[in-house]
């Protein structure tokens, strides 16, 4: 599984508060959560991630609430994955639940710069920046894989349900 | 093999023998959502085409984060989620009139060993108790209210000891920021948390429901007090009967470990915009507040009240303050011990048991350029209203101590 775009970069502790905003929990469209992604820090966002881009963040990406609807947000408004330093346990799940994957990369920060183009596979977590350097990032195995290969846990659900 | 609680825990419910980074399907006992996330997790149910329960006994359902709703759209999740409760029969379901679910998990059943599962982060609160309880997604939930299962990455089990005797002003929230101050917000992702209280009396549930609250913003897996006399006087007391104690095998082996000398804590506040920008509340004294709120999951207990109505007793507060009992039993229970008759005196306004302004939902947004302080979980940028508001977080005494001043106050001028 590849992905590839160009990287918009975030710095260390991006919480569930500013990925999307309670007042907006009320709903689960994705085209309307879309909207509001990361609303408290950059109103553009949406604008920004519509062509398609990957996220490169610091430290504990996703901290806070459970709310699912940040994943769901931050997928529909265009981001084909994200990379961080490290990832809130709820947030990881909640990503990969919702088809959005997420490679752990120690000193992304550092080894990535904004607007660098950069191709991800999400297997084995191997990242080329700029179609030259090569980073190892972790690769998502095992169920998690599974589920973000059906494109999420609704379709893994009934996928499962069906064989069985 | 000697095992910590979290590794008893887990093996119970993986019905096999587990070791941290283990990735282990575990039984859940109680799995549980409110009104904001409740809907949500139905409709994944919906989609799912599964809208059945594995144990309706197991379920619980409460309405705190838009109770009574705001809005139109409020009041329809709620109407939907009573729906969902009745062609199911879910027995343990609490409207509008009982209080926060944290709250009420606590107060009616969770468990020393039990494995709970919610969706809302704050659910590490029944590690008050010695429960396993961890936040997850509306998806996640909705598996685990179909199947009774869900998934875990084994924790490493970090130990914190708790010795000494708090002074006066201090509480759980000076603790859990002391936590945080000093690790970071970071620093226990992946592990979970065991917390030994060497003089039990000295630290009582209220106090280790707003430490385990909080152990989500230090994120770690699960906050979890190990079991002991208070945890059994806590459960007898509200709900008559003596729960079986699980507490880790002595010579149980830890990541590594920490003390803190309760004595030697002063009162702390977390300054914008992050839960670990720890400062002694002497550092930030004499800062203008716009607003006070006092409540919470995090910090709406009876002792919290204790503490506001001691200091608040005779006198008028200067902010705007707002006070809301976490749950309709200690809204009673503040109400006969005369707590919410001195606030009410003071020109506080108090309200029943909803989350209401913690999460900028309702009963007292932040405005553009304004300055909190609160007793609850999050200070994050825009947490509580504008993103160009100010969150400083703290305990009961130093929001009260502010609400009188008008400005942060150390507790400890009141006498």
């Amino acid at each position: 599984m590849i992905v590839e775009g160009k990287v918009l970069k975030f710095g260390d502790k991006i919480d569930t508060d500013i990925i999307i905003p309670a007042r907006h929990l009320k709903y689960t469209d994705p085209q309307y959560l879309a909207q509001h992604a990361m609303e408290p820090l950059d109103p553009e966002f949406y604008k920004k991630a519509s062509q398609g881009v990957i996220l490169v963040a610091g430290k504990v990406f996703g901290m806070g609430s459970s709310r699912e609807q940040a994943a769901i947000a931050l997928k529909a408004a265009g981001v084909r994955a994200v990379i961080a330093e490290s990832f809130a346990r709820i947030f990881f799940r909640n990503a990969i639940n919702n088809g959005l994957p997420v490679i752990i990369l120690p000193d992304a920060t550092k080894k990535i710069n904004q607007d660098d183009y950069i191709k991800v596979n999400v297997e084995t977590g191997e990242i080329v920046v700029n179609q030259n350097v090569v980073l190892k990032g972790k690769g998502i195995t095992g169920m998690p894989l599974e589920i973000l290969k059906s494109g999420g846990i609704l379709s893994f659900l009934k996928s499962a349900k069906t064989t069985n | 093999m000697s095992q910590t609680l979290t590794e008893k825990i887990l093996s119970r419910a993986a019905g096999k023998a587990v070791s941290p980074a283990d990735v282990t399907e575990i039984n859940v006992d109680i799995a549980a959502f409110h009104d904001l996330t409740g809907y949500h997790v139905i409709e994944v149910m919906e989609k799912a085409g599964m809208l059945k329960v594995f144990d309706k006994g197991k379920i619980v359902i409460a309405f705190d984060h838009l109770a009574p709703p705001p809005d139109v759209r409020s009041a329809e999740i709620q109407d939907q989620i009573r729906h969902f409760v009745k062609n199911l029969s879910i027995p343990n379901f609490h409207d509008i009139n009982v209080g926060i679910l944290h709250q009420i998990l606590l107060e009616k059943y969770a468990n020393p060993g039990y494995v709970i599962v919610a969706a809302d982060s704050h659910t590490t609160t029944s590690g008050a108790v010695g429960a396993f309880a961890q936040g997850l997604g509306a998806s996640d939930v909705a598996a685990a209210v179909i199947t009774g299962k869900t998934w875990v990455v084994v924790p490493e089990p970090f130990k914190i000891t708790l010795e000494g005797k708090p002074n006066k002003w201090i509480n759980g929230k000076d603790v859990a920021l002391k936590i945080l101050g000093d690790f970071k917000a970071d620093y226990f992702n992946g592990m979970s948390i065991e917390v030994f209280v060497k003089e039990p009396s000295a630290f009582p549930m209220d106090f280790r429901a707003t430490v385990s609250n909080m152990g989500i913003e230090m994120n770690a897996d699960a906050l979890m007090f190990i079991p002991d006399s208070e945890t059994v006087n806590y459960i007898k007391t509200m709900r008559g009967y003596e729960p079986q104690l699980v507490q880790p095998d002595s010579g149980a082996k830890y990541k590594d470990e920490y003390t803190i000398d309760l004595s030697k804590l002063e009162p702390l506040v977390a300054a914008p915009h992050s839960v670990d920008n720890v400062k002694a509340v002497g550092e930030v004294e004499g800062l203008e507040v716009d607003q006070v709120y006092i409540g919470s999951c995090t910090n709406g207990r009876l002792s919290d009240f204790e503490m506001a109505a001691k200091i608040m007793k005779g006198k008028r507060v200067k902010t705007r303050c707002i006070a809301i009992p976490a749950s309709y039993d200690l809204f009673r229970k503040a109400m006969e011990a005369g707590y919410i008759d001195t606030l009410v005196q003071a020109g506080c306004v108090v309200t029943y048991g909803t989350c209401g302004p913690c999460l900028g939902g309702h009963f007292g947004v932040a405005g553009p350029g304004e300055v909190m302080v609160s007793t609850s979980s999050r200070n994050f940028k825009g947490r509580m209203g504008s993103p160009d508001s100010k969150v400083y977080l703290a305990g009961p005494a130093v929001a009260a101590a502010t609400a009188v001043e008008g400005k942060i106050t150390d507790p400890r001028r009141f006498s």
